[in-house]
C-alpha cells in the first residue's frame, strides 16, 4: 500500500485541520452517557444482557439510514483483531476500555467517523462527535440528535431530580463531557501555561497534558474539559469552556506575536532544526517526533515554514502510534522497529508534500 | 516517584485537578495511564477511587460526622433490589450496578453528589423527549411562573395576566392526561 491510499483511510475529519480555529484548537469532542432503565449496567451486567444491547443496537440503528448521519455500522470488538482496535483507539473513535476485555462490546459508527457510539463500554452507550477544530456547540448538535433518535425507540435510565442515571456517579445529570484539543506551543516556550492553568481549574474545567510528563505536555498538546455534569444544563456547559477555549486561543496568538517580536532568530533556528530532524533521521521515538512536529506545525502557523501542510502534526501524531506503523507495516513490530518505522514514515510524509508542491499531484 | 497506580514504573503523567478548591494529585505510569483511559481523551476524566476515597467509604468518615452512626449501625446494609448492589461494594467501585441503585442508595447520595458536582446534586439539562413528556411540562410552568412572578414585580399586570393562563391551560392538559391528578 502507498502512503497517500494508507492516509486516505486513515484519516478521520478531525484530523484535517478544517475547522473554525483549527491551527490552536485541533479538535472538539462531546460525549453523551446514556443507559438502558432495564437492564444492569455493563459492569455488572451478564453476557446475555450485554448481548442484548448489543442486538438491540443492531436491529435498530445500524440498519437504517438516518438522514444526518447516514448509514451507520456497528463494529463488534471481538471480531475484530488486536491491531485494528488498537487503530480505533489511537483514531481517538474508542476509548481502550472498550477493546480490552468482557463478551459483546462494540462501536456504531458513521461513514465519516465523525459520530461514534461506544456500546457495553462503561455506560449501555456513549454518544461521541468529534469534529476538527473549534466546534463544541456543533458537536452538542450533533450528539443531540443521535441521542433523540436512539430515545425515540429505547428507554433510557432518567431521572427527574438526577438527570441521566449513569454508572459512575461522576457522569449523572447531563452525561456530557465535551472537550477541546489545543496546541500550545507558544504559551509552553514563553513559560505562561502554567500561570494560566490554576485560574482555569478554579472554573470546574480540567486542563491535561496528552501523554505528557508534569505541565509540558508531549508535543504541546493540552486537553481542556468540564469537570462537573450535574446541576448545569447542556448548553452552559457548553459555553462556560467555550469562554475559556476562547480566551486560551488569545492568549497563544499573543504569546506567538510576542516570540515572533521579541526572539525571532531563535525561534527559526529551533523551527528549522525541528524541520531538518524530521526530514533526515533514521530512528525516532513518540516523545521526540511528536515535539519535532510541535515546532514544524508552529513554524507553518507562524508562516516561517511555507510548503507544508498544518494538518500535519495531527495526522503524523495519530499515524506514528503503535498500531498505525504495524498496520501500515502490515505486521507486528518491536519497539526498536517501530522507532525505525516511525522515522521512515514521517519522512516519506514530508517528502509527499515536497512531491506534491513540486505539482506531483495532491493529497 | 512510582505510579500510584501499579507501585511498579516511575510515575511519568502527572497532574493536579482542582475542583472547587478541591486539590487532587495523579502520577502514573504511561502503562496505566493507557490502561486505566482515565487520564486520556476519551476516557472517563477522573479516578473516582482518589475523588470519592474518604466519602464514600462505608465506616469512618460519615461515622465521625454523624450522631446517627450507632443507628446506622444496627441498620441492615444498604443494598438495591433490582440488581443486588450493596451500597459498600458501590463505595469500592464508585459505579453503580443498574438504574435503581439511584433508588435505594438515595438517602446516602446527596453529599457524595454535591462533592463531585461543585455543590449541584440535581439535574438541571435535558429532559428526553418520549419518556419526559410530563416533565417537559412541568418544567415550562415553572419556567412560566418565574416570568409571571418578574411581570409582577415589573408591575405588569398584564402580561402576568396572559402568562396566569397559559400556566392554567397546560396544568389542566397535565390533569387531563393524568386522570386521576385532582
Ligand atoms: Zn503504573
Ligand atoms: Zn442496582
Amino acid at each position: 500500500m502507498t502512503l497517500k491510499s494508507f492516509m486516505n483511510d486513515a484519516i478521520s475529519p478531525w484530523m484535517k485541520n478544517e475547522g473554525p480555529e483549527a491551527d490552536i484548537a485541533i479538535s472538539s469532542r462531546v460525549r453523551l452517557a446514556r443507559n438502558l432503565d432495564s437492564l444492569p449496567y455493563p459492569i455488572i451486567a451478564s453476557e446475555d444482557d450485554l448481548n442484548k444491547v448489543i442486538a438491540e443496537t443492531e436491529t435498530k440503528f445500524s440498519a437504517h439510514e438516518h438522514e444526518k448521519f447516514g448509514a451507520l455500522s456497528l463494529l463488534k470488538m471481538q471480531e475484530l483483531s488486536e491491531n485494528e482496535k488498537r487503530v480505533l483507539v489511537e483514531k481517538h473513535l474508542v476509548s481502550p476500555h472498550l477493546t480490552r476485555e468482557g463478551p459483546a462490546r462494540g462501536v456504531l459508527l458513521s461513514e465519516d467517523e465523525s459520530l461514534s457510539v461506544m456500546v457495553n463500554e462503561e455506560d449501555h452507550f456513549r454518544i461521541q462527535c468529534l469534529l476538527s477544530g473549534f466546534q463544541l456547540e456543533e458537536g452538542l448538535a450533533c450528539a443531540n440528535a443521535m441521542d433523540d433518535w436512539m430515545e425515540e425507540t429505547l428507554d433510557f435510565a432518567f431521572d427527574e431530580k438526577r438527570g441521566y442515571l449513569t454508572s459512575c456517579p461522576t457522569n449523572v445529570g447531563t452525561g456530557l463531557r465535551s472537550s477541546v484539543m489545543m496546541h500550545l506551543p507558544a504559551l509552553v516556550l514563553t513559560k505562561q501555561l502554567n500561570r494560566i492553568l490554576p485560574a482555569i481549574n478554579q472554573l470546574g474545567l480540567v486542563v491535561r497534558g496528552i501523554y505528557g510528563e508534569g505541565s509540558e505536555a508531549l508535543g504541546n498538546l493540552y486537553q481542556v474539559s468540564n469537570q462537573t455534569t450535574l446541576g448545569t444544563p447542556e448548553k452552559e456547559i457548553i459555553k462556560d469552556l467555550s469562554s475559556v477555549v476562547a480566551q486560551l486561543i488569545q492568549h497563544e496568538r499573543a504569546a506567538r506575536e510576542q516570540l515572533w517580536t521579541n526572539s525571532k532568530d531563535k525561534l527559526e533556528d529551533r523551527i528549522y532544526r525541528s524541520y531538518g530532524i524530521l526530514s533526515y533521521s533514521r530512528r525516532m521515538e513518540t516523545k521526540e517526533a511528536m515535539e519535532r512536529l510541535s515546532d514544524v506545525r508552529l513554524g507553518i502557523d507562524m508562516g516561517i515554514i511555507k510548503d507544508v501542510q498544518g494538518s500535519i502534526l495531527n495526522e503524523l501524531m495519530v499515524l506514528t502510534q503503535p498500531g498505525f506503523l504495524q498496520q501500515y507495516a502490515g505486521e507486528a513490530l518491536n519497539s526498536q522497529e517501530r522507532d525505525w518505522r516511525r522515522a521512515a514514515l514521517i519522512r516519506e510524509r514530508l517528502t509527499l508534500e515536497e512531491e506534491s508542491h513540486d505539482g506531483g499531484g495532491e493529497l | 516517584m512510582l505510579c500510584q497506580e501499579c507501585q511498579e514504573r516511575e510515575a511519568s503523567l502527572h497532574f493536579t485537578k482542582i475542583i472547587n478548591g478541591e486539590k487532587t494529585e495523579f502520577h502514573v505510569c504511561d502503562v496505566c495511564a493507557k490502561d486505566k483511559g482515565e487520564y486520556l481523551p476519551g476516557g472517563n476524566s477522573f479516578s473516582i477511587h482518589q475523588l470519592l476515597s474518604g466519602l464514600l467509604d462505608t465506616g469512618q468518615s460519615f461515622a465521625k460526622s454523624s450522631k446517627q452512626h450507632s443507628r446506622q449501625q444496627a441498620k441492615p446494609e444498604l443494598q438495591c433490589k433490582t440488581c443486588g448492589l450493596t451500597y459498600k461494594k458501590f463505595a469500592e467501585n464508585g459505579r453503580f450496578g443498574c438504574a435503581d441503585c439511584y433508588q435505594y442508595f438515595d438517602e446516602k447520595l446527596d453529599p457524595v453528589l454535591k462533592r463531585i458536582h461543585g455543590g449541584n446534586s440535581v439535574h438541571a439539562g435535558k429532559i428526553p423527549k418520549r419518556k419526559g413528556k410530563d416533565m417537559h411540562v412541568y418544567r415550562e410552568i415553572e419556567d412560566l411562573k418565574a416570568e409571571m412572578q418578574n411581570h409582577i414585580a415589573a408591575e405588569e399586570f398584564e402580561e402576568a395576566a396572559k402568562i396566569r393562563d397559559q400556566i392554567r391551560s397546560l396544568e389542566s392538559s397535565l390533569h387531563k392526561k393524568g386522570g386521576d391528578v385532582s
